[in-house]
C-alpha cells in the first residue's frame, strides 16, 4: 500500500495544493474541511430524523394498540404506507411530487424535506416496534392499571410505555444505527452529507481508495457512538430483579 | 343499597354466551365467594363489575352508580373498588412504594408524603415493611400478592374485587396471603372473591355462588352451601375441589 497519498485531505479544494496544517483558511476549504462538514450534515440528517421517527413511531405505535378502531386503523395505515415505499422513493416522492401538491413546501429547504422523509419512514418501523412492546407486555398490566382509576392515557404513560421501552431499547438501537446509515441517501437530492462529499471529491481527486476509507471510517464512528449511548440509557433504566427487561 | 348489584347481566363474545342472565347482589361489608369450574365465567363476571369488561345485557350499580351506563365516570368509581389479580400485575418498573403511592398522587391527588406514609402502613399490615425499597422481581410470589393487595387498600375502596388472588402461588405462600384476606373481612371490608379455596370461604364467607356455563347455578348461605348444595353440578365440583 505505498501509494497511499493521505495528504490528499490537507489539499485545498480548488487550486489542488497542499496545505501545511491541513485546515483552510480565509476562504479556502481543504478536502479535511470539506468532509467534517458533510460529516456534520450527516449528522444532523441523521438526529433530527431520529427526532422525528421516535416521535411518530411512537404516536403510531400506541394507537395501534388502543381500543379504538378508528384510531387503529390510522396507525396501521401509516405504517404501512411508509414502510412499503422504497426510501429512495420516498425522498425523491417529498423533494418532487409532494411539493407540486402542496405549494406552501415549495420553498422549503431540501435538507428538511429529507428529515422528513427519513424521520416518516423510520416511524413506520418504530411504530412496528413501540406496538411489538406494548403488546408483548401480559394483559393484566393494562387492566391493573384501568383498576386503579387510570385513565387510558395515563395507563399508557405510568405503566405500559416505561416497560415497552425498556423492552425495545434492541431493536430501537438498530434502528437508531439504520438511520445514521440510511442517511446517505440524502445525497440524492444534493444535501452536502458525507456519501456526497465522497463521491465528488473522489472525481475531483482520483484518491477514492483514502476517501472512502475515511468516509467508512466516519460511519462507523456515529453509528458506534450510538449503540454506546443507547447501551448507557439502556444500564441506567434497567430494572432491579427483571433478568432481562421483558420477563414476566 | 347492596354495595354491588348485579341485575339479569348477560354478555357474548360473537355468539358465545359467556355471561346469561346473572343476578346477585353483594351487602355492605359481606364477604362473597364466587366458584365454579374453569371456564364458567367467574373472571368475566367479576371483570363487569367494575368495567374492565362490558356487557351487552343487564345493569351493574357498584354503590348506586351504575358501571354501563354511558355517563359514568369509570376511572373515578373504579379508583374505590379495590381489585386483586391472580398475576399480582404489579408494575415492574417501580419500587415497591412507588408501586403502593401512585395511585394515591396521580388519580387521588395526594400529597407524595401522605401517600408514601399510608403505603408504607399498610406495607407493614401485610407484614413486608422491611421491603419497601425493592422491586417486585425481587419478592416471591406471595409477598408480591400481599403488596398487591396494600396497593388496592391504598387508594381507601369501598369494596374489593379478587380473581383467583392465590392460584398462581406455590401451597406454602398460599397461607399468607389467605391471612391478609381473612383479616380484612373480618375488618368488616365488602368483598366479592373468585377463589377455590373452601378453607376460607368456611372461614368468612356470608355467601357462596357456583357459577357453569356462565350462569349462576347456585347463590346460597355458606352453612347451606357446604350443608347441602341442591345442583348436582356444585356437588361434583365441590367433592372434586375438596377431596384435593
Ligand atoms: N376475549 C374473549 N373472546 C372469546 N372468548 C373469551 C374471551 N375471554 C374469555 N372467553 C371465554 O369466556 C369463558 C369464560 O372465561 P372466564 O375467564 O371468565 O372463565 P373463568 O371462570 O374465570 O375460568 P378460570 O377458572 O379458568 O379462570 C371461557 O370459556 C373463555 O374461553
Ligand atoms: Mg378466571
Amino acid at each position: 500500500m505505498a501509494d497511499w497519498d493521505w495528504q490528499v485531505f490537507c489539499k485545498d479544494t480548488i487550486e489542488g495544493e497542499v496545505i501545511p496544517r491541513c485546515f483552510g483558511g480565509g476562504g479556502d476549504i481543504t478536502y479535511l474541511d470539506w468532509m467534517l462538514s458533510a460529516w456534520g450534515w450527516t449528522l444532523s440528517v441523521s438526529l433530527l430524523s431520529l427526532a422525528v421517527a421516535i416521535v411518530f413511531g411512537s404516536l403510531m405505535g400506541i394507537l395501534r394498540t388502543t381500543p379504538n378502531r378508528g384510531l387503529v386503523f390510522l396507525g396501521n395505515a401509516w405504517t404501512e404506507l411508509f414502510r412499503n415505499i422504497p426510501l429512495l422513493v420516498q425522498i425523491v416522492l417529498w423533494y418532487h411530487v409532494v411539493p407540486a401538491f402542496i405549494p406552501a413546501l415549495r420553498g422549503v429547504p431540501s435538507f428538511l424535506l429529507v428529515v422528513a422523509a427519513l424521520g416518516l419512514f423510520t416511524s413506520a418501523r418504530i411504530s412496528e416496534q413501540v406496538r411489538a412492546g406494548i403488546q408483548s407486555l401480559p394483559r393484566g398490566q393494562r387492566m391493573a392499571g384501568l383498576a386503579m382509576g387510570f385513565t387510558l392515557p395515563q395507563t399508557y404513560r405510568f405503566i405500559l410505555l416505561p416497560m415497552a421501552f425498556r423492552i425495545i431499547i434492541p431493536p430501537l438501537t438498530s434502528e437508531s444505527m439504520n438511520i445514521v446509515k440510511n442517511s446517505s441517501v440524502a445525497f440524492a437530492v444534493s444535501i452536502a452529507e458525507l456519501t456526497l462529499f465522497a463521491m465528488q471529491a473522489q472525481e475531483e481527486t482520483a484518491r477514492g481508495i483514502e476517501i472512502y476509507l475515511a468516509v467508512t471510517g466516519l460511519y462507523f464512528i456515529s453509528a458506534f457512538a450510538i449503540n454506546r449511548i443507547m447501551h448507557f440509557i439502556e444500564g441506567r433504566v434497567s430494572v432491579p430483579g427483571l433478568i432481562a427487561a421483558g420477563g414476566k | 343499597m347492596p354495595m354491588i348489584e348485579i341485575k339479569n347481566v348477560g354478555k357474548w363474545y360473537g355468539d358465545f354466551n359467556v355471561l346469561a342472565d346473572c343476578t346477585t347482589q353483594v351487602e355492605k361489608g359481606e364477604v362473597i365467594v364466587v366458584c365454579g369450574p374453569s371456564g364458567s365465567g367467574k373472571s368475566t363476571l367479576i371483570k363487569c363489575v367494575n368495567g374492565l369488561e362490558p356487557f351487552q345485557k343487564g345493569e351493574i350499580l357498584v354503590n348506586g352508580t351504575s358501571v354501563g351506563a354511558p355517563g359514568t365516570n369509570l376511572s373515578r368509581l373504579r379508583s374505590h373498588v379495590g381489585m386483586v389479580f391472580q398475576h399480582f400485575e404489579l408494575f415492574p418498573h417501580m419500587s415497591i412504594t412507588e408501586n403502593l403511592t401512585i395511585g394515591q398522587v396521580k388519580v387521588l391527588g395526594r400529597g407524595k408524603e401522605e401517600a408514601r406514609d399510608k403505603g408504607l402502613k399498610l406495607l407493614d399490615r401485610v407484614g413486608l415493611k422491611a421491603h419497601a425499597h425493592k422491586f417486585p422481581g425481587q419478592l416471591s410470589g406471595g409477598q408480591q400478592q400481599r403488596v398487591a393487595i396494600a396497593r388496592a387498600l391504598a387508594m381507601d375502596p369501598i369494596c374489593m374485587l379478587f380473581d383467583e388472588p392465590t392460584s398462581a402461588l406455590d401451597p406454602e405462600m398460599i397461607n399468607e396471603v389467605l391471612d391478609v384476606m381473612v383479616q380484612l373481612a373480618k375488618e368488616g371490608m365488602t368483598m366479592m372473591c373468585v377463589t377455590h379455596e373452601m378453607g376460607f370461604a368456611r372461614k368468612v364467607a356470608n355467601r357462596v355462588i357456583f357459577m357453569d356455563h356462565g350462569r349462576i347455578v347456585e347463590d346460597a348461605d355458606k352453612d347451606e352451601f357446604f350443608g347441602t348444595p341442591r345442583s348436582d353440578r356444585a356437588q361434583q365440583f365441590l367433592a372434586k375441589i375438596l377431596n384435593h
